[in-house]
């Protein structure tokens, strides 16, 4: 399946750790402005895969990335990429939060400052406004200058997605963002992120195939380190084609 | 231009990391480069293989072959007498208490503290002891103050290792009907390199300390022939030759120096071949 | 009862003994040293045998404070050159190096630490003395034979690099990689993530890498009577002014001069003062490491 103009076009992406063939021949278009989730057996890529979106295995060097990852039709790893503009237009929410060790405020803040932002009431502003676009500013505008570690780990999470917001991203990689919350904590970052496709593209990695189908539009398979089938998410769940997904899917969902 | 500035600033601590890099690898190469030039044109057979003939500080015959036995029967009298203390303990705080017991962690943490006490201190305390017990400073001496000085670092490392022991190993040999002490010796055998790890840097510690034998060996140009003979030790002889005033026996101080860097250089090597196997996932 | 279990019982008890016993060797030391500190202790007041600089023994003056600015001067001098150094190194191998050139250098690191310290003492004299007395001093001061404390807190920089770099090692690898990736996947670099997350989230247990660091540098002994020059006692006022610091003053005159009356319970005194300040700060920063490291697992 593929897109006339995709937001993230992978290309024969191969990945070796060491000797470990993780990803195996991988492509896929990632659409504009919808929910694209993955699926698939702990151990089969879908975490590695998103990382190679924003180059977040540049950092583990026994990592070689072969192939392209296109991003609105230019190679993120192609020579003199900036590596950190690339991660800018894209917040990652990991599996488990992890708030930066400082304030509430601070984590909110961290990026636009990183970012060049120094004027004080504008911080301020924005601090506000992704606190109130994650549903978090009425549970924290007391105490903003405390320390993010002390939020419980839903509220931490919604921080993070906040601070990612914050740098203005263009796309949300979202690695099992729900696998540590509770089932409110879980159902409120859901309903994020059908808020959020308005303005984002989202790619959800979730193991909950019922998160997929409730949250995303479109839905890959991913098996020991390929992708076996790519379809529009109803089409994926309800009605297989290969044997894989079929078995799969079958296994949950019966 | 933000993006700029701090491009630029990434690239000049990168620059600084790389220099102070080569600075800390730089200056090991320094010093064992500057004793090799220096040590090897005064290097003679003769030094290694004689003891000392009269007037040898004033520039006389002979060599260093008294320090060098000395040294040795510290480090390796030293290295066993810690063993016996510390194999034990380490076995105790393993096998016999509960992860995480009290005591368990109390002695680590002593340990840890023992480990950072300078050796002078060591060496104070043992020459107290001796003249408590009415001890001259001798070879059973010298071995008192350098053990005091090397049990920490040889429990330190022993603990490290088998700590590195999973848990399955323990539940495997005590579901087997073992005793703690039968499985303490499964566990020994499967740790038995990184023992000799421990046993290896303890006598490099003490084949290189001058402080903890200063006052308690004390020094003689005769190999010593039993434990209460004052011996001569290779750190001291060098530190002793170099505050000569003669140059020839300044040169011999530097050929000293080269013999117990070579010694030293071999036992690190080989510890940490041994060690090798433990260490994958630390640095 | 069966006697295998006999045997372990009573080998249980024997290691249980030994390890009581042996933890009491540090009560034993400090009981042993304070003992014979004693007979100066109550002759003096503390107050004076600290901030009294006047050290003439035969005329019965004990003042430590010309030892210990020595022991301060020599420590900071190290302190100051190495700490910038070795944090820089340990970010780099941490963040930075590739795995291949992190086990070139680490090994090196490991070597260093194995290198007696009378070595750096003899390198000290063949090298640092020489460098300081025709390069370095002349510039700043009109003669200098180079021992110095300047000397001493290079040659003591170098032998606490090992140390510094394998515990900041050790406290980098307890901050979580997620938290670092977190931050770069913000568009931050990885320097920015350094100072902003790494430094940050680590600072406890690098400022109890650079307290046990200090109280290594305070303790060390031989190289640094090789090479800081001091025979008389008196208080440095620059890096090019010899120094005599604590260990150097026992290591000089133990043994020899008991005949001069409470001289050895001075220098025992000076032991203890050691001991007891190296204890100290080996004692809270273990602890505070050892708080890092549980946090983690
Ligand atoms: N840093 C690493 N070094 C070596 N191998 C790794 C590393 N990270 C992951 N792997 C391996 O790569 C494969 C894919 O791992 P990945 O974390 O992407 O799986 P996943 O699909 O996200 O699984 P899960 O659902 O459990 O999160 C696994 O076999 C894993 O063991
Ligand atoms: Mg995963």
């Amino acid at each position: 399946m593929t897109f006339e103009t995709p937001h993230i076009r992978v290309q024969d992406l191969n990945l070796y750790y060491g000797a470990n063939h993780a990803l195996k021949n991988i492509s896929i278009d990632i659409p504009d402005k919808k929910v694209t989730s993955f699926i698939g057996p702990s151990g089969c890529g879908k975490t590695t895969l998103l990382k190679t979106f924003n180059r977040l295995h540049d950092s583990s060097l026994e990592v070689k990335v072969e192939g392209k990852v296109l991003l609105d039709g230019e190679d993120i790893y192609a020579k003199g990429v900036d590596v950190t503009a690339i991660r800018k237009k894209m917040g990652l929410l990991s599996q488990r939060p992890f708030p930066l060790p400082m304030s509430i405020y601070d984590n909110i803040a961290y990026g636009p400052r990183i970012h060049g932002e120094r004027d004080r009431h504008k911080l301020d502003h924005l601090v506000e406004q992704y606190l109130k676009d994650v549903a978090l500013w009425d549970e924290v505008k007391d105490r903003l200058k405390a320390p993010a570690s002390r939020l419980s780990i839903g509220q931490q999470q919604r921080l993070c997605l906040a601070r990612g917001l914050a740098v203005e991203p263009e796309i949300i990689l979202g690695d099992e963002p729900t696998s540590a919350l509770d089932p409110v904590s879980t159902q409120k970052i859901e309903e994020l992120f059908l808020q959020l496709k308005e303005k984002y593209t989202i790619v959800l990695v979730t193991h909950i195939l019922r998160q997929a189908r409730r949250v995303s539009d479109y839905c890959a398979f991913v098996y020991m380190g390929e992708i076996v089938e790519f379809a529009p998410t109803e089409q994926l769940l309800l009605d297989p084609k290969e044997k894989l997904t079929k078995d799969y899917v079958r296994g949950f969902l019966s | 231009m933000k993006v700029k500035g701090r491009n630029i600033e990434e690239r000049f601590f990168k620059i600084l990391m790389i220099i102070s890099a080569l600075i800390v690898v730089g200056s090991f190469f320094l010093i064992v480069g500057t004793i090799v030039v220096k040590g090897a044109p005064a290097m003679s057979w003769d030094l290694i293989t004689k003891v000392p003939s009269g007037g040898f500080f004033l520039g006389g015959e002979g060599g260093v072959l008294n320090a060098i036995i000395g040294s040795f029967y510290i480090a390796a009298g030293s290295s066993l007498l810690a063993l016996l203390i510390s194999l034990p303990v380490v076995i105790y705080i393993n096998t016999y208490l509960r992860k995480r017991s009290w005591l368990g962690n109390l002695t680590r943490m002593g340990y840890d503290v023992l480990f950072g006490i300078p050796s002078i201190v060591y060496g104070a305390f043992g020459f107290t002891l001796m003249m408590y017990l009415g001890m001259r400073a001798s070879l059973l001496g010298g071995i008192i103050a350098v053990t005091l000085l090397v049990i920490p670092i040889m429990i330190r490392t022993m603990d490290e290792v088998i700590r590195t022991v999973p848990n399955e190993l323990y539940e495997a040999t005590f579901s087997l009907g073992a005793t703690r002490l039968e499985t303490a010796w499964v566990i020994l055998k499967q740790v038995a390199p990184g023992i000799m790890t421990a046993i290896l840097l303890a006598f490099g510690r003490g084949i290189g300390d001058v402080a903890s034998v200063m006052f308690t060996a004390g020094f003689s140009d005769n190999i010593p022939t039993s434990m209460e003979d004052p011996t001569a030790t290779l750190p001291l002889a060098i530190f002793n030759q170099l505050s000569s005033p003669y140059e020839g026996v300044r040169a011999k101080a530097y050929a000293s120096a080269l013999i117990l860097t070579i010694f030293v250089l071999i036992i690190s090597v080989l510890a940490r071949l041994l060690s090798k196997k433990f260490s994958k996932n630390k640095v | 009862m069966n006697i295998r279990i006999l045997k372990d019982k009573i080998a249980g008890r024997t290691m249980l003994v030994l390890t009581l016993v042996s933890i009491l060797l540090a009560v034993l030391v400090a009981w042993g040293l304070f003992y014979r500190s004693l007979p100066l202790l109550e002759n003096y007041s503390l107050t004076d045998l600290l901030t009294s600089s006047a050290w003439k023994p035969e005329k019965g003056e004990f003042g430590f404070l010309g030892f210990i600015m020595g022991t301060l001067w020599v420590t900071a001098i190290a302190i100051i050159l190495a700490l910038p150094l070795c944090l820089l190194v340990s970010i780099y191998l941490s963040e930075y190096a590739h795995p291949r050139l992190r086990k070139l250098i680490v090994p090196v690191v490991d070597l260093l630490s194995g290198i007696p310290p009378v070595l750096f003492g003899v390198w000290g004299v063949l090298f640092i003395i020489p460098l300081i007395q025709d390069h370095i001093a002349p510039s700043f001061v009109d003669n200098s034979a180079g021992y110095s404390v300047l000397a001493g807190g290079i040659v003591l920089a170098i032998m606490i690099f090992p140390l510094l770099i394998t515990l900041f090692l050790e406290v980098f690898s307890t901050v979580p990689r997620d938290m670092l990736n977190a931050s770069l996947s913000l568009g931050a670099t990885p320097w920015q993530t350094v100072k902003k997350v790494l430094l940050k989230k680590a600072m406890p247990g690098m400022i109890a890498s650079t307290v046990l660091a200090i109280s290594r540098a305070f303790g060390e002994t031989i190289a640094v009577l090789m090479v800081c020059g001091g025979n008389v006692p008196g208080i440095p006022h620059s890096v090019f002014d010899s120094g005599y610091p604590l260990p150097v003053l026992i290591a000089n005159n133990f043994g020899e001069t008991f005949s001069v009356p409470l001289y050895d319970s001075a220098l025992l005194f000076a032991a203890l003062l050691l001991f007891v300040i190296i204890f100290i700060f080996n004692a809270v920063s273990r602890i505070i490491l050892a708080r890092v490291k549980r946090k983690i697992e």
